[in-house]
């Protein structure tokens, strides 16, 4: 019997294999992607409006208006998030590189804290802006900081990091970015 | 011991309706019906902090500022629609429960079906060839074999008896 149609019943037996292969590809890419990390729908759109106190003069107001025209990144920290802690140095190095000016967004937190922190682990930003009740988090989508955005000149939102920046993204993603973001400019 | 596992138990319980309930107590509503429509409402909308749970339940910080956010708007009349964009334009499809029915979402909402309809044709060509191999009919060379292996089983059963 097996002699006269050993094809079809050799491969037929390999269905199930397959199946399994598959269902387990995706499982095995599903450990590796990150649950927290959702993306953002605000990419491409126009960053939302705000008009925010400033850490060290909270009579100055800035509003999106007042960027306009550069490219800069608004990186939301607080003093009360660990993994700020962390990002903090390379944020730093970005200043110190001077390829993007950073704006810093204080969200929930206590200015005095705010400004502790920056006096123990140096201020890399521009600005600092105070988002105490956080409300223009929630307009950025911020659910867990640090998360950056880098803005164009015209004020529409081009990449979101969510989650710390690392010493290697500055490399592969931040410097690419900046020069795309130049470029649709031009 | 028993007993005590049991008071722990219906303590966790209470205890665990209770959190549910703080994370509303401190919004008024005209009446209970109105407040079911607001809990309601907060269900389906995702935590993004704690993923596994709804606004409605969490106590997370992040939690309750939108809960702030979706009372304040309830209070200005705005309609559950435009509550719900209000935070899909801030935080994508991922804060509803129940994903959108759009292009990229078709996989999620017909790919069971697609499975379905897949199922039941290798099940139905699985019982049809099943049958088929039933109603084959020996051919006389294999009667004959099959006679000779019967005759050949009882010879030796005979022995033994």
């Amino acid at each position: 019997m097996s002699d006269t149609k050993p094809t079809p019943n050799r491969t037929r037996y390999l269905i199930p294999l397959f199946v399994f292969l598959i269902m387990a590809g995706f499982l095995l890419k599903g450990l590796f992607m990150d649950p927290r990390h959702i993306p953002s729908v605000l990419i491409n759109k126009p960053a939302p409006e705000f008009n925010l106190p400033t850490l060290y003069n909270p009579e100055k107001l800035i509003s999106k208006a007042d960027m306009k025209g550069k490219v800069w990144m608004l990186n939301v920290w607080a003093s009360w998030c660990v993994a700020c802690r962390a990002e903090h140095q390379v944020l730093n190095t970005i200043a110190d590189m001077g390829i993007v000016d950073i704006v810093g967004l204080d969200y929930k937190d206590e200015p005095a804290d705010g400004k502790r922190w920056l006096q123990q682990l140096g201020n890399p930003y521009k600005e600092v802006l105070v988002d105490k009740s956080g409300r223009t988090g929630i307009d950025l989508g911020v659910y867990g900081v640090p998360e950056s955005f880098l803005i164009d000149g015209e004020g529409v939102i081009r990449h979101k990091f969510t989650g710390p920046l690392y010493y290697p993204d500055i490399k592969d993603v931040l410097i690419p970015k900046l020069n795309e973001i130049k470029g649709m400019a031009k | 011991m028993k007993t005590f596992k049991t008071v722990v138990f219906i303590g966790l319980f209470l205890i665990s309706g209770f959190a549910g309930a703080t994370a509303l107590s401190s919004y008024t509503f005209k009446d209970k019906a109105e407040e079911q429509e607001f809990r309601e409402l907060t269900a389906k909308i995702r935590c993004l902090v704690c993923q596994n749970q709804s606004l409605a339940d969490s106590d997370a910080e992040l939690a309750n500022d939108l809960r702030r956010e979706v009372y304040t708007l309830w209070n200005e009349q705005k309609s559950e629609d435009e509550i719900v964009d209000f935070l899909v334009s801030r935080y994508g499809d991922f804060v509803l429960y129940d994903p959108p029915f759009k292009p990229s979402t078709y996989i999620l909402w017909f790919g069971p079906f697609i499975l379905l309809v897949i199922g039941a044709y290798v099940l139905s060509r699985a019982l049809k060839t099943k049958a088929e191999d039933e109603e084959a009919e020996l051919t006389e060379e294999e009667q004959q074999r099959l006679k000779s292996l019967l005759d050949d089983n009882n010879d030796n059963q005979e022995p033994t008896r």
